[in-house]
């Protein structure tokens, strides 16, 4: 099968990500505009498409933060869950601004990880 | 066009192209910096790492390509597992496009600025776009679209040498700043109750239906959630109408 590493040219892996990267996304893009182009304002499909969207978004939410990638994955789960769950709470007791959200969950993910494991914070 | 609305074109263009300094663009550009350590990390030189930047766009389907390629598949396989998780775009940019266009607006340029539709354009879109004359929403979205894109194509050139050096516990915190950032801009500006209720079963049905179906998990969670979260809504406005 062709892959990734099959063709030596310099230009193959930039043809592999136009293929597997830009096509495989743009095509929804373009679906949504036709799609998009035919529900008015205020419609019924248009509640149904935007609860889909946001429950599509909601799913990816999780899915960053209970599988994550990169670094994010040696942080304990409990910790990520306790750390989002009370930055949450914070948004909404401060009158929904993003900020205090943000700054109370990385500061818990941030100060539980240097508690568990001092060494951390020296390097 | 008159001049005069050219003019006002210019400038919502303008507007939304300084949506550059806001929340959601920073926290935005925080997350291509750990995006762009994990390219490192994964051996993609520069280039490639620039131009998916540029190609793609959408952050979650560049980090599955990048694992794909580190896991050596084949390209209809990397092409699928990019496609596949990439299907929430349609919905997210047919909700958007209502907003946006006007009876004038040409399909070509909507199908041009959709390329700009990803997570953080749809959260910045949706918040503010109601405080914007419909004439100018285009205009106002192509200059947010354009400029963070081509930010984000120039940060990403800039740091790419120097990002391997980021403490893993910062990197950890840069990957962490994207969910918290979208629960709660997305809660903050949904402003339907079905919305509202989608939100809440898409998060338990995400980890619910990766244990399932881990390739299609966000798509079920979405089709199957957004849908229960749209009766729900309805029975509630019947019930509330004796």
């Amino acid at each position: 099968m062709i892959g990734y590493e099959t063709f030596d040219a310099w230009w193959w892996p930039y043809v592999f990500i136009a293929i597997a990267g830009w096509l495989a996304t743009d095509i929804w893009r373009w679906l949504g505009v036709l799609v998009g182009n035919r529900l008015s304002q205020d419609s019924a499909a248009l509640t149904w498409v935007r609860a889909v969207a946001t429950a599509l978004l909601a799913a990816v939410i999780a899915k960053l933060i209970l599988y994550p990638s990169g670094e994010l994955k040696n942080v304990p789960v409990a910790l990520r869950l306790i750390a989002v769950t009370a930055g949450f709470a914070a948004f909404m007791i401060g009158g929904k601004r993003i900020w205090i959200g943000i700054v109370v969950a990385l500061g818990l993910l941030i100060g539980g990880q240097v508690l568990i494991d001092p060494a951390l914070f020296a390097g | 066009m008159s001049i005069s609305s050219g003019q006002h074109g210019a400038h919502w263009f303008l507007k939304g192209a300084r949506g550059i300094a806001s929340l959601p663009a920073i926290i935005l550009m925080s997350a291509f910096v750990g995006f762009c350590g994990f390219a490192v990390e994964a051996g993609i030189p520069l280039g490639e790492t620039v131009f998916m930047t540029g190609m793609i766009w959408a952050l979650p389907a560049k980090v599955l390509l990048v694992g794909s390629i580190l896991a050596g598949v084949s390209l209809p396989a990397a092409f699928i597992t990019v496609a596949l998780s990439s299907i929430r775009l349609m919905p997210m940019v047919a909700a958007l496009i209502p907003e946006i266009r006007t009876e004038k607006t040409p399909t070509w340029l909507l199908l041009l600025l959709s390329h700009f539709i990803a997570i953080t354009a749809y959260v910045f879109t949706m918040e503010r776009i109601r405080d914007v004359p419909r004439e100018h929403r285009v205009a106002f979205f192509a200059g947010f679209g354009v400029t963070v894109t081509s930010a984000n194509i120039v940060l990403v050139s800039v740091i790419y040498s120097t990002v391997a050096n980021l403490p893993a516990m910062v990197a950890g915190a840069l990957f962490f700043l994207t969910p918290v950032y979208f629960l709660t801009s997305i809660w903050a500006s949904t402003r339907d109750r079905a919305g509202h209720i989608a939100m809440v079963i898409g998060l338990a049905l995400g980890p619910l239906f990766h244990q399932w179906a881990p390739e299609l998990d966000i798509l079920y969670a979405g089709v199957i959630g957004g849908t229960m979260a749209f009766a729900v809504d309805r029975l509630w406005k019947r019930g509330a109408r004796p």
